[in-house]
């Protein structure tokens, strides 16, 4: 059954974007990929640029985002859309380039892509979705899995002495001289959506202005991996996932 | 009148039922439907007229099946 809308009585506030296709997507039910997949091409609509906007798909759970997301788009071996952005933007200077990545991707086998991409300064807009786990492959840890926190790979929790330290890349690369904007946000809220799809607005804005790379990483959920409810695992953000992940701009030099 | 300010109208056959709306409506509007859809989850429906049109369910979907409607301003006479 069809609500019906009185045109004369209500107005829409709110709609889908045509910068997503009109399919449904792969995700697992609540997880966060959707949403920036969202706002993203809300951005790329907003400033009518999807006529020069060439993403890059990683391989995880959000390789197929260039089924969902209206613009050219390529995707990359793990790990390497940094590099592959790097080629397409020095090649097409007057597009609009981002990477879309997960945390194994980026930060696991990309690391060296991510940090020397950043390094250079490519002006690229990097989109970092961090959820603490490898979830596409079911849920192994990655190099940014909390402390305590269980994975199929770490069962009894992340243990320090066998597992190492979680890696905070929006710290890292806020350090190098080639980034201009970096700022880490989530998605678990209404109101930090709100504040993600600014921040990612800017990190799109930045490119236009030719002075380094803008990084702006998501933390997101993974609640199939979790074993939570979405709800829960949105929770959990809040009461322990942003403790070793505080929200906020590490960097910005855009002058915007 | 009722205080209903909005409406939303939610794509059932494309909501898989995460309950993230739900539990980001200020108002208590939305709930699970004891129906299924034919993918067999139990979609989101306005249960109480009390949308206020915040839009705080459609920024959380993550299917974005959601559209929201708000009620215009009456012309006073
Ligand atoms: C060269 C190579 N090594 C390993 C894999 C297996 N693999 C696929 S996805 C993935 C990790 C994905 O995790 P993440 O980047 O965090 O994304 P998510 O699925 O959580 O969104 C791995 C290790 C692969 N596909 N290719
Ligand atoms: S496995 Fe995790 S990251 Fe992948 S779609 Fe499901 S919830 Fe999202
Ligand atoms: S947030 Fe979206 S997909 Fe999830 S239950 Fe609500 S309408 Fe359905």
């Amino acid at each position: 059954m069809k609500t019906q809308i009185d045109p004369n009585k209500y107005e829409k506030v709110f709609e889908k974007t045509d910068g997503l296709k009109n399919v449904k997507t792969h995700y697992c039910p609540g997880c966060g990929h959707g949403v920036v997949h969202r706002i993203t091409m809300e951005i790329v609509k907003e400033l009518d640029i999807q006529h020069k906007t060439i993403g890059i798909a990683p391989v995880g759970c959000s390789v197929f985002a260039y089924y969902y997301m209206n613009v050219d788009m390529q995707q990359a071996a793990h790990g390497r859309a940094c590099a592959v952005a790097t080629g397409i933007k020095r090649m097409l200077p007057d597009h609009y380039v981002f990477t879309y990545q997960g945390d194994g991707d980026l930060a696991a086998i990309g690391t060296a892509e991510t940090i020397h991409a950043c390094s250079r300064g490519e002006n690229i807009t990097i989109i970092f979705i961090n959820n603490a786990i490898y979830g596409m492959t079911g849920g192994q840890m990655a190099p940014t899995t909390i402390l305590g926190q269980k994975s199929s790979t770490s069962p009894e929790g992340r243990n320090p002495q066998r597992d190492g330290m979680p890696i905070n890349m929006s710290e890292i690369v806020a350090l190098l001289p080639g980034t201009v904007y970096v700022e880490r946000v989530a998605v678990n809220k209404p109101g930090r959506v709100r504040k993600a799809k600014k921040a990612i607005l800017k990190g799109f804005k930045a490119q236009a202005l030719k002075k380094g790379t803008s990084f702006i990483e998501v933390v997101s959920n993974c609640n199939t991996n979790w074993k939570m409810t979405p709800v829960e695992a949105n929770k959990w953000i809040d009461d322990v996932l942003l403790k070793q992940y505080p929200l906020g701009v590490f960097k910005d030099e855009t002058g915007l | 009148m009722a205080k209903q300010k909005g409406m939303v109208v939610i794509d059932t056959e494309n909501c898989k039922g995460c309950g993230l709306c739900i539990a980001n409506c200020p108002t208590n509007t939305l709930g699970f439907s004891e129906n299924f859809n034919a993918n067999g989850y139990h979609y989101s429906e306005m249960k109480q007229d009390t949308c206020i049109a915040c839009q705080s369910c459609a920024l959380v979907c993550p299917d974005v099946v959601i559209t929201v409607y708000r009620l215009k301003k009456e012309k006073t006479v």
